[in-house]
């Protein structure tokens, strides 16, 4: 592999993970609920590009599925806990 | 696998059979199987009679036993002079477990007694049982417990053994507890099944260990090393064990009093168990063990002790029974205190006469246990002080119980004074010097007269006498048919008591040459031995049991139940004390000192329980930690563990201040988990995990709808105790105690150099065996499909559970009302005139549910690409089963239960219960193909557009547990949500119900 995607893929990465990082930050610390759920949310999108990267580090296509996953139903973590949020109960 | 038989080569055999041609052999070996086929097929066959037709079920299963007993004559020709049938199956070689089928000389004198007196109680019960008692049940029960009797006697393996044996035990618990709604005969069944199942797991222990002494569980093998069994040293303990097995079974004394409480059977169940079967494993278990066991000094006071007590106590007890079962009972008791006492002496004559006694004893009690059932059927009560003077009425009944009696007491001329006067023959031999051995002669004929005593009872209290005044029926005869089994049974105590060597002479020389092989005694059966001292011994019996009965009988006649003085000390009530000390005393100390219902001091002590044991072994065996060793470190891939970390502390540290917040960082630590998996080459499992996360959110969110709410009490730091800070702190100490010893585990097996595993085998075979390239599937739904099928089992037992339990969910009355937020928004709506009631929240979700809405044909078709490429590819079953709960879940948050109900079919049931079916009749189905349970078939198939995809008859097993899983977990979810809509509408309900209840 060309040592350019190496690199790029190792700074995208660890971009990545300082995102996470600070995602973490607001689920931590808040203030308020809502800021933690939109936390939580952005570090699944994050975590969702980890393993893209993650696929063009290897070169091997079978890590796609679970970034694959978390694009379709991954909101539905996020959802859930908005609709707790907003109406003290997930399904009525 | 079956191999030829062996023949042994006693001084008395005659050639081999060899002669007849191998061939022969080698179908008679196979017939064996049918002792144990045929009667559970039949057992099976015969639950789905309709219980109205007696007549066509007891012909059924008169036919079956019927069956069973012409194969056994028909074998009779390879067990004669000292042949031995094998028929075997492996079935966990590696255990020394094997289904092997061994019949000997005596194990076919026994098989015989099963099936032909299995025949005369089916006949006798098709007249014996009631028009509205559930016949084909009885029919059932009866088949199956004659299979596992046939089992018990021809098991060539001890494990075998032991399984029948404990089979018989639940059997008979079945079969005395028959009528179920009558409290004795429940108490009666508990109590038998109680005795002869700890006895038998007691004779289990034993049969492993000689199983170890001797290196082989097969019974050739036991039965070849005697000398080795008795000179061990554990040949005490194994005595002890296998003799609690025998003699529980037997009702020797003291485990004797179950068997009078069993008397509550329907009557052919005592004829047949009481009798000739059940009670007869135990002394079929001595007899058996008597050539590699009997003979010390041990067997001998053990055996020996017991014997004689029950032959005493059973002899002396049944005299003042006032009930004809319990009289029998009794009776049957003592007789087999008997053949006990005569295999204790350990001498070869005593050997036969046990054996021939087991017989005798058989043919006489079955048959008085079908008169006295006559008896009852006809007149209505088994009270013998209510009985009399049944000889007008019934006297063809009467001269068979005569007979049959005469021989229970030892008359000349009948079956039982042959095997009587042999023991008493044996009880005046010495066999070892010792008291034991010189009271026996006299215990002997005392017994012997006191069974006179009884014998007599039966028969004047019953036949002669006044005529009764205030029967509940008016006696008369039998039907025909109901009297036969009778008739043939008192023929041939008859028979056998006249001419015993040209009748039964050859049988029971089988039998006994092929326990005692080369020690087989010479020994005679006739009538007439010449004046000798058994001759007077039996003649002092019947004169003083004569002399007896009449000094007894007007006591007899008045008395209430049971022998004076013992009667006071019934085994009864020292058994029920002995369980509810154990079952409710001592269960409930232990509750009160132990149990808790907090939850919190359950999570201590059990934390603290794994800590314990898992450090032990540790601490004991030097355990040295592998040094730490820091390389390559990725940094993306570390600041990813960084928040993973500080994700798993911020939550358990919020779970108690802020609920939602602590839900929101365990989704962060599981998303760290699931790309770690992905890190370190597992994108199955990243796969499932980021699933299992995603449903476990809405699940615990669903949960913390019902949770009370947390009452804020403002504690200033220094108020707080110094017990409370202590207990902290041990919580504290427990808990990283417990995660850095998780940690350390995990670290030294990781670091540690990898053995030869098993997984390069599932690497290997995958593909070329499994047709998949995807190994942890393959493993899942082929190499190890069993394993899953019980998984998915216990999966769905799971679901259901929680679905029974939230069915009477009932929550706390804070948190029944509708919450905060919805109360605010609603009461918006009903505020503003030109709003309808829950606009607020279709407004606020328009997007989110059109997004939700038009989400679920893609997280379907999602879920049908886990599902297809899961064979080669991550994916699976499993994973797509959870991906379509998913969608079915953003239905429900995105329109609620009503509107989702309304317009999709949801039967999470139904779902479940297709899963489970279609994954065993997967299973199934390749024993249509001839290869074993769950053999999978590979190949491609192409389907246009979307191409080539494999077809492996796995393919359809995985569909069952895509099935269940969504079922399973859309279950779950759903039952949960329904509270929702449930409680407070049951809420309302009850508060209605209390205010008219006011009024």
């Amino acid at each position: 592999m060309e040592l350019a995607v190496v690199w790029s893929v190792l700074v995208a990465q660890t971009m990545l993970a300082l995102a996470m990082a600070f995602a973490l930050y607001r689920m931590a610390r808040g203030p308020r609920a809502q800021d933690r759920i939109l936390g939580l949310d952005t570090l699944y999108i994050n975590a969702m590009l980890m393993l893209i990267t993650f696929g063009i580090r290897t070169a091997n296509t079978v890590y796609f599925e679970t970034a694959l996953i978390i694009a379709v139903i991954g909101f539905a973590s996020s959802i859930a806990l908005a609709k707790f949020l907003m109406r003290g109960e997930v399904i009525e | 696998m079956t191999r030829p038989a062996s023949v042994l080569a006693g001084p008395k055999s005659r050639p081999p059979i060899h002669s007849q041609g191998d061939k022969t052999i080698e179908y008679a070996e196979k017939l064996l199987s049918v002792f144990i086929l045929v009667p559970f097929a039949g057992s099976l066959i015969a639950i789905f009679f309709p219980s109205d037709q007696r007549g066509a079920i007891s012909w059924f299963a008169g036919a079956i036993a019927l069956v069973c007993f012409l194969v056994t004559a028909g074998l009779y020709p390879y067990v004669a002079s000292g042949g031995v049938l094998h028929y075997r199956i492996d079935w966990v070689p590696e255990l020394g477990l094997n289904f092997t089928l061994r019949m000997d000389g005596f194990a076919w004198l026994f098989s015989a007694l099963i099936t032909a007196i299995g025949v005369l109680v089916a006949l006798y019960a098709r007249y014996y049982m009631a028009e509205e008692d559930p016949v084909p049940r009885f029919f059932a029960l009866f088949l199956a417990f004659m299979g596992s009797m046939l089992g018990v006697v021809l098991s060539g393996n001890l494990i075998l053994l032991a399984v029948f044996w404990e089979l018989t035990s639940i059997v008979s618990f079945l079969l005395i507890g028959y009528w179920h709604h009558n409290a004795h005969a429940r108490d009666g069944a508990r109590m038998a099944l109680t005795i002869t199942g700890t006895g038998g797991l007691a004779m289990f222990v034993g049969l492993i260990i000689i199983g170890k002494i001797v290196g082989s569980y097969e019974l050739d093998a036991v039965l070849a090393s005697g000398d080795a069994i008795r000179n061990h040293p554990l040949y005490g303990t194994v005595l002890v064990l296998v003799l609690l097995g025998a003699l529980t079974k037997s009702a020797q004394f003291p485990f004797h009093f179950w068997l009078p409480h069993a008397m509550a059977a329907p009557t052919p169940v005592s004829a047949y168990l009481h009798s000739a079967t059940m009670v007869k494993a135990g002394v079929f278990l001595l007899v058996r063990f008597w050539p590699v066991m009997a003979g010390t000094e041990a067997w001998f006071w053990i055996v020996g002790l017991a014997g004689l007590t029950t032959l005493l106590l059973g002899a002396y007890f049944a005299i003042f029974q006032q009930d004809l079962k319990g009289l029998l009972a009794y009776s049957t008791i003592s007789h087999l205190g008997l053949i006990t006492v005569l295999l204790s002496l350990g001498s070869p004559l005593a050997a036969v006469a046990a054996v021939f006694h087991i017989v005798n004893h058989a043919t006489f009690k079955a048959s008085l246990f079908m008169a006295a059932g006559i008896i009852d059927h006809e007149s209505g009560t088994r009270d013998i002080r209510r009985l009399g003077g049944l000889f007008h009425f019934m006297p063809i009944t009467a001269t068979l119980a005569m007979v049959a009696s005469a021989a229970m007491a030892g008359v000349p001329l009948l079956n039982g004074f042959l095997s009587k006067e042999m023991f008493f023959a044996e009880a005046i031999e010495t066999h070892l010097v010792n008291p034991l051995d010189t009271v026996t002669p006299y215990v002997a004929t005392i017994a012997g007269m006191f069974a006179v005593t009884y014998s007599l009872r039966f028969i004047h209290g019953v036949f002669f006498g006044r005529p009764p005044a205030d029967l509940p029926r008016k006696p008369h005869e039998p039907p025909r048919w109901m009297r036969a089994p009778l008739d043939f049974l008192v023929l041939a105590c008859l028979v056998v008591g006249i001419i015993p060597a040209q009748t039964i002479g050859p049988f029971l020389h089988t039998a006994v040459l092929s326990v005692l092989r080369e020690g087989t005694p010479d020994y005679s059966l006739s009538v007439w031995h010449g004046w000798n001292i058994p001759l007077i011994m039996s003649f002092v019996a019947l004169s003083g049991g004569i002399g007896l009965y009449f000094l007894m009988r007007s006591y007899l006649a008045t008395a209430v139940e049971g022998p004076p003085v013992f009667r006071l000390l019934q085994g009864q009530r020292i058994f029920e004390r002995v369980l509810v000390t154990l079952s409710w005393k001592w269960a409930r100390w232990l509750e009160q000192r132990l149990g808790t219902r907090r939850l919190q001091p359950q999570m201590r002590l059990l934390v603290f329980l794994a800590l314990a044991a898992g450090a032990s072994p540790l601490l004991l065996g030097n355990f040295e930690l592998p040094p730490l060793v820091i390389r390559g470190i990725d940094p993306a891939f570390a600041l990813l563990w960084a928040i993973g970390i500080a994700c798993a502390i911020g939550s358990a540290y919020q779970a108690k201040f802020h609920r939602l917040a602590s839900l929101v960082l365990l989704g962060g630590a599981g998303l760290v988990t699931c790309i770690t998996f992905v890190w370190l080459s597992a994108p199955d499992l990243a796969v499932t995990q980021l699933l299992v996360e995603i449903v476990t959110t809405v699940l615990i969110l669903l949960g913390l709808r019902w949770l009370p709410k947390r009452i804020e009490e403002p504690v200033a730091a220094e108020d707080i105790s110094i017990r409370v800070r202590l207990r902290r702190l041990r919580d504290l100490l427990l808990a990283i105690g417990a995660g850095g010893g998780m940690m350390l585990i995990a670290y030294t097996v990781m670091t540690r150099p990898l053995p030869e595993t098993i997984a390069s085998y599932f690497l290997e075979r995958a593909y070329r065996e499994g047709g998949g390239t995807n190994v942890v599937n393959v493993i899942l739904v082929d190499f190890r499909g069993f394993d899953t099928l019980g998984e998915i089992a216990v999966l769905c037992i799971v679901a259901l559970t929680v679905f029974a339990l939230l069915l009477r969910f009932r929550p706390q009355s804070d948190s029944l009302e509708a919450p905060e937020q919805q109360k605010v928004q609603n009461a918006f709506d009903d505020d503003h005139p030109d709003r309808a009631a829950g606009d607020s929240v279709a407004e606020y979700l328009f997007i989110p549910a059109v997004i939700m809405r038009w989400m679920f044909p893609v997280t379907g078709m999602l879920a049908a690409f886990l599902f297809l490429r899961g064979h080669d590819l991550p994916g699976g079953g499993f994973a797509a089963g959870i991906a379509m709960s998913i969608g079915f879940i953003l239905q429900y948050m995105s329109g609620g239960t009503r509107w989702v109900e309304e317009r999709l079919r949801i039967h999470p049931l139904r779902w479940m219960s297709i899963g489970l079916l279609v994954a065993t009749a997967t299973g199934v189905g390749s024993w249509f193909f001839g290869y074993p349970f769950l053999t999978s078939h590979a190949q491609y198939a192409s389907l246009p557009v979307v191409g080539k995809f494999p077809l492996a008859s796995a393919i359809l097993f995985d569909l069952g547990v895509f099935s269940l899983v969504l079922g399973a977990t859309v279950l779950i979810l759903i039952a949960l949500a329904h509270q929702s809509v449930r409680a407070p509408r049951a809420h309302a309900k009850a508060a209605r119900s209390d205010k008219e209840a006011v009024r």
